[in-house]
Parts: structure tokens; C-alpha cells; sequence
């Protein structure tokens, strides 16, 4: 059994480009979406506002826990989803179809999710769970390879209850870019673009969250161990 | 190339920003460091599983699109 991951585990650790090819895919997948989007915006722009509630259904939920993520508060999260749609549709026009329609969305929300913590700072903190410690770029000598450990057909419910937790916890920059890039697949350049950041600056935030997240999950997935083996027994 | 350096170039190395000589040299290197290897997939299997919380989303709830359907109604088509 051990000799079984073992080796997995090594082969996993050499298929970086077979990894990309099935990324690729995944990707792919997502950009059918815009040819009906590209459509859907042209009806709108033509006087179809039942086109526009078919956008508005196809990506409200995208939209709205986008919003969640950064501002941990559903009023607010609501307050971005109505402002972000009612943007969109008078600046439709502007849609250029370089980015997908959601992509443009998520700009879109970003932005506006920016100006919300700006004001909000301005009379109080928003108050997370306590945040995660970034830094101390040293590699553990004992690492916990946990990287086989959820089902990979299905993401449990519960793992990512833990994930939004977890990213809960980063400083606002970097839970930013980490949402923007991981969780929506922004390029750096896009991500760069939304925040008003260089693309190195973007690369060296997106590094230290995922420093960040894979300690709270490796943590997460010992103390699963733990709880699994004692009732197991 | 040391562990110190993989782990500043994981990311970089996972997303393929880094040039293939680069590439090459962590992959020696990790090829014999146990605990790189650990590293690199844990690593890795992070990134997937954020991309994953993209990919499944979950529905918004009910009364939060009607209310957004109204407001929109009321804000787009009314103040035409
Ligand atoms: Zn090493």
C-alpha cells in the first residue's frame, strides 16, 4: 500500500505536462460558454431585455459568491450582485468579447467589491476569523503528502466549506488575487488589470496565499485522519 | 538548486511561467528530495482544489435572485 502511493506519488510529481493538456480541457469547456453569451449581449444590445435576464440567470450565482468571498457578508454580497448586473447592462456596449462574459462580469464586481471595503474601512473593520500568518518561507523537513487524500471525483461538501473558510482568513490582497486566479481562472495579466497591480506584484501575492492555504489544508486534512482513524476503531 | 528554491518557484513552476531550463532543474532536483515531492503535490493539489470551488458552484439562493430580478426590472426597464 505504501509502495502503491509511493509511486504515485512520484509519477504525480512528473506529470506537469499531462496536467496542463487536462487543464486545457477543463478550460476549454468554460469558453463555450461565450459564443451563447457573445449572442445573448447582441440581442440585449438590439432591445431584448428578455436576453439580458437570461445572462443575468446564467451567471448570477457566479457573481454573487465572487462577492461573497471578498466581503464574508451576504447584505453586501446582494448589494454588489444588483449593482454589478445594473452596470453591465448600461455599459453592455462596451463588452468587447476579449475576455469571456463572465470574466467581464467578474471585473465588474471586483471593482465595485473594491469601493465597498474602502468605504467600509473608512468606519469600521470588517472583522474575519482570525487571520492566517504569511510568511516564514521555509520548507517543513517532514512533509504530510496528503495531495490523494479527498475523493478527486467529487469535492465533499465539507472540504470546501473548509476551503471558503480558509480563504476567509487571507489579508484581503492576496485572498484577492487567490479568488481571481485559482478559484476564476483570471490570467495574471487580468488580475493585474482589475487590481491595479503589477503582474509581478499579483505573482508574489498569488505565492504566498497558496503558501498559506496549503498549510491551513494540510493541517485540515491531518486532523481528518485523525478523526477518521479513531472511529475506525 | 536548492529546497529553498523550489519552494520560492512552486507556483511559477505550476502555473508555467518559468523557463524549461528552469523547469528541468527543479524536476532533478525533485526527483531525489522526498520531501520536495510531498511539497510539489500538496501544492499542486491545492491550486486544483480552489479550481475546483470555481468549477461547482452552488445556486444562489432563491429570494436573492428574485430580489435582484426586481431591482433590475425596476432600475433597467421602468427608467427607459
Ligand atoms: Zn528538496
Amino acid at each position: 500500500m505504501f509502495m502503491y502511493h509511493y509511486m504515485q506519488n512520484r509519477f504525480l510529481a512528473f506529470s506537469i505536462s499531462k496536467m496542463e493538456d487536462a487543464e486545457k480541457e477543463t478550460y476549454s469547456k468554460e469558453q463555450k460558454a461565450p459564443d451563447k453569451d457573445g449572442l445573448l449581449v447582441k440581442q440585449v444590445l438590439e432591445g431584448d431585455y428578455g436576453a439580458f435576464e437570461q445572462l443575468v440567470k446564467r451567471h448570477q450565482s457566479r457573481v454573487f459568491y465572487h462577492a461573497m468571498r471578498f466581503l464574508n457578508r451576504q447584505e453586501d454580497a446582494e448589494d454588489i450582485l444588483q449593482d454589478t448586473f445594473l452596470r453591465a447592462f448600461k455599459g453592455l456596449g462596451s463588452f468587447r468579447g476579449d475576455s469571456s462574459f463572465l470574466t467581464w462580469l467578474l471585473k465588474i464586481a471586483t471593482n465595485n467589491c473594491l469601493m465597498k471595503l474602502r468605504k467600509s474601512k473608512k468606519m469600521d473593520i470588517v472583522s474575519l476569523d482570525k487571520p492566517v500568518e504569511i510568511d516564514g518561507s521555509e520548507l517543513p523537513r517532514e512533509i504530510e503528502d496528503w495531495s490523494n487524500n479527498p475523493s478527486d471525483q467529487r469535492l465533499e461538501d465539507e472540504t470546501r466549506e473548509f476551503l471558503n473558510k480558509a480563504m476567509a482568513r487571507l489579508p484581503e490582497d492576496k485572498r484577492m488575487v487567490l479568488v481571481l486566479k485559482d478559484v476564476e481562472g483570471f490570467t495574471n495579466l487580468e488580475i493585474s488589470e482589475t487590481l491595479g497591480m503589477s503582474v509581478a506584484a499579483v505573482k508574489s501575492r498569488l505565492h504566498r496565499a497558496r503558501l498559506a492555504m496549503r498549510d491551513l489544508l494540510s493541517h485540515y486534512f491531518e486532523e481528518r485522519e485523525v478523526n477518521y482513524k479513531r472511529n475506525i476503531q | 538548486m536548492k529546497c529553498a528554491d523550489i519552494l520560492e518557484k512552486i507556483s511559477d513552476y505550476l502555473d508555467k511561467e518559468l523557463d524549461p531550463s528552469i523547469c528541468k532543474e527543479i524536476e532533478n532536483h525533485v526527483q531525489d528530495c522526498e520531501p520536495c515531492i510531498a511539497f510539489l503535490n500538496t501544492m499542486r493539489k491545492t491550486v486544483e482544489l480552489f479550481n475546483d470551488v470555481g468549477k461547482r458552484e452552488t445556486e444562489i439562493p432563491g429570494p436573492v435572485s428574485d430580489k435582484l430580478m426586481n431591482f433590475l426590472k425596476q432600475n433597467v426597464i421602468e427608467k427607459k
